[in-house]
């Protein structure tokens, strides 16, 4: 395994799926937040704007009051007094020149008191007494009356608190996203960084696999997280490949062996008859010798093309009830003359209706391959008997047909062998055929949805083809 | 018998021609489908014996439109596909039978003898005689020599099929296919058993065989 450059791993970092997500959710959570922040801190400042402007409105409706009884001059002196008490008030009153007469303001902003009703926004100011705090300068918002000789009265409050709420908030939120920010990029770097592992582990587990080295499987960490969930779907699937790739390798070999032995019958028959020079008649032998080896080839071929086929789901028959025991029936009739001359007798149990949903053509096919076999290798000894039996399974909603003999059967253990292409049980290596009986009749019946299973006749074997019954 | 043969192989087709003419029949070659329909459609022909898979124009579509125009010429369809399903659709599109390749010749014979008699007198014979074997269909009696002979029901079938075809070969696949009705290759020599208990039947005891081996190709019921 070749360990990447460190500058490189970094870059690779940003490539990765999980960094690409975190950084976009950390962008779109700032957002909000920031967001969130300006919102609720503006509806803030409008409350509290409104409270101060509440509490202004009040203090006039008082100093109204003071002005009712005692004049201007009451006015004055109350604004005076109430000027020198600490608080959050702004007072002062100027005259029609601008010049201030009385309050706890010493200067503001040019042009504030021109204007009469409240001011348009928060103003500067400096009060009295109280030297700005870190240089900052006061704000206020205030309403401003003018009386008919000219004299101005502004009432005001300074708007430090809700000031200092918006810088506090602002701090905090500043703060939260730095940290959120940091943590972000802490996760980020260790999914990153562990997911990169992970991925060159497989990376490299995979370049080894294609290499050739099959048997290889891609790590699996005890965490049980998706990549452990893929990796495993993964070996789950490269061992699929690697059965079907030995079977492949079965099968070629089990060609060569199987396709050679004809190939060179027909390649010496030929020489024979070239040798001896055998005349006319003995050509005719040879030529006949040779084509009914070829058919045979060629008989070979097409059991394989068609085992291929059919397991590759390429015959597309239309499926129709079939009813097994009406197959059983003709097949009887077919093979009765078959099985006799070979020294046994047929039997046929099957009562129907057992209706599955089919090809007729394929499942007599298969039932062929099955009696061929049972006369092959089941009718051993007196009383050798092929049984045709069928049955059906209302509970499991299927129905079989049994082809039964009363030969040696096969041990349990190479049941499953038997079934395999070209796979021919060693005792039966010398018998004529291609081996390819029992597959075909496998493919045939997966493609109908149903299976083969061979069973222990007792003596003898029963191979079974089990159907999922036609619905009613 | 007059056959046309629509193949695109050249020498598929050479070899075809020259083993008819051997079999003392005439064929004319078409090389793709477009020909192939024209000379098809001329009416001269017996038989015609077609490709599937053709330059220019299915196979299948020339049978069709052959049909479609009411023609009957017998016609054997040739394919590299034998699949149950191919044949169906082969037999659907309008061909009277259907050989897969490879083939033997003697079997594309066979089929294309028994197809062209077919279609001459059609099969509107009550009973069939060959020598002095007689089969009559209606009454369903089997008689040699003015002996009866019992016989199966599917023996009748058998022997039916092989008197109706009397004088041409007929092979073991033509059997399964029109005698039970299954369309593989019988791997077993199950034909065979049939045939030889037939033969035991309608020949012992008589002197003159009329069921006749032909080695590599099939039976044939003659004199």
């Amino acid at each position: 395994m070749s360990a990447p450059a460190p500058r490189r791993r970094l870059g690779a970092i940003f490539k990765t799926t999980a960094v690409r997500l975190s950084a976009l959710y950390l962008l779109l959570f700032s957002v909000c937040a920031v967001l969130l922040v300006i919102y609720m801190t503006s509806l803030a400042a409008g409350f509290f704007l409104n409270e101060t402007r509440m509490a202004i409105e009040q203090e006039l409706r008082s100093l109204d009051r003071i002005y009712q009884r005692g004049g201007m001059r009451g006015l004055v002196v109350a604004i005076d007094r109430r000027a020198r008490a600490p608080g959050a008030f702004v007072y002062l009153v100027a005259d029609p020149t601008g010049r201030i007469l009385a309050g706890n303001v010493r200067a503001l902003e040019p042009g504030v008191i021109d204007h009469t009703g409240w001011t348009r926004r928060p103003f500067s100011y400096e009060k009295f007494r109280e030297r700005g705090e870190n240089g900052d300068q006061p704000q206020a918002v205030a309403n401003i009356f003018r009386f008919e000789n000219g004299m101005r009265v502004l009432v005001g409050r300074d708007l430090g608190e809700p000031e200092r709420f918006r810088v506090v908030v602002r701090r905090a939120l500043a703060l939260a996203l730095g940290l959120m920010a940091l943590g972000g990029l802490l996760i980020w770097l260790f999914i990153g960084r562990r997911a990169l592992k992970r991925i060159d582990a497989v990376s490299a587990a995979s370049a080894g696999i294609v290499a050739g080295d099959l048997g290889r499987r891609l790590p699996v960490s005890s965490a049980g997280d998706e990549f452990d969930r893929l990796s495993a779907s993964l070996n789950t699937m490269l061992a699929r490949i690697e059965t079907l790739n030995d079977g492949l390798r079965e099968v070629s070999d089990s060609i060569a062996h199987d396709l050679k032995t004809p190939l060179t019958r027909l390649r010496n028959r030929a020489e024979e008859a070239l040798r001896k020079d055998e005349g006319e008649a003995g050509y005719r032998d040879a030529l006949e010798d040779m084509i009914s080896e070829a058919d045979q080839l060629i008989s070979i071929f097409n059991a394989m093309l068609q085992i291929s086929r059919v397991e590759a789901g390429y015959t597309r028959f239309t499926p129709e009830p079939v009813d097994l025991a009406t197959v059983a029936t003709e097949l009887a009739d077919l093979y009765e003359p078959l099985v006799e001359d070979a020294g046994g007798h047929l039997r046929n149990e099957v009562t129907g209706p057992l209706v599955a949903e089919g090809s007729r053509e394929l499942i007599g096919q298969a039932v062929t391959n099955l009696i061929d076999n049972a006369i092959k290798y089941g009718l051993k000894g007196e009383g050798a008997t092929v049984t045709l039996k069928g049955r059906a399974d209302k509970a499991a909603s299927r129905v079989e047909l049994l082809v039964c003999d009363t030969g040696d059967g096969i041990p349990e253990a190479d049941r499953e062998r038997a079934v395999r292409r070209f796979e021919r049980l060693e005792e039966s290596r010398s018998a004529p055929g291609s081996g390819l009986g029992l597959s075909l009749v496998d493919a045939i019946m997966r493609q109908h949805g149903g299976e083969l299973r061979l069973q222990d006749n007792e003596p003898g074997l029963c191979a079974v083809l089990s159907f999922p019954a036609a619905a009613p | 018998m007059k056959v046309l043969i629509i193949e695109d192989d050249p020498q598929a087709a050479a070899y075809l021609k020259k083993a008819l003419g051997e079999a003392g029949h005439t064929a004319d070659v078409a090389h793709d489908g477009d020909d192939g329909y024209a000379m098809a459609s001329t009416g001269s022909y017996d038989t015609l014996i077609v490709d599937r898979m053709l330059p220019r124009r299915d196979g299948l579509s020339i049978v069709a439109q052959l049909r479609a125009e009411d023609d009957r010429t017998p016609v054997l369809i040739l394919s590299a596909l034998g699949e149950v399903d191919d044949r169906v659709t082969g037999l659907r599109a309008g061909g009277d039978d259907y050989l897969t390749k490879p083939y033997a010749f003697s079997e594309l014979l066979a089929r294309i003898e028994v197809l062209h008699r077919r279609s001459q007198n059609g099969d509107g014979e009550t009973a069939y005689r060959v020598a002095d074997l007689e089969l009559d269909r209606l009454s369903r009696r089997v008689t040699r020599a003015g002996q009866d002979i019992v016989l199966q029901p599917r023996e009748f079938r058998l022997l039916e099929y092989l008197m109706r075809n009397a004088g041409r070969v007929v092979t073991r696949t033509m059997l399964l296919e029109h005698v039970w009705d299954y369309h593989f290759d019988p791997q077993t020599n199950v034909i065979d058993v049939h045939v030889s208990r037939l033969r035991g039947k309608i020949e012992k005891g008589f002197d003159k065989p009329l069921l006749h081996t032909i080695r590599g190709a099939g039976y044939v019921m003659r004199e």
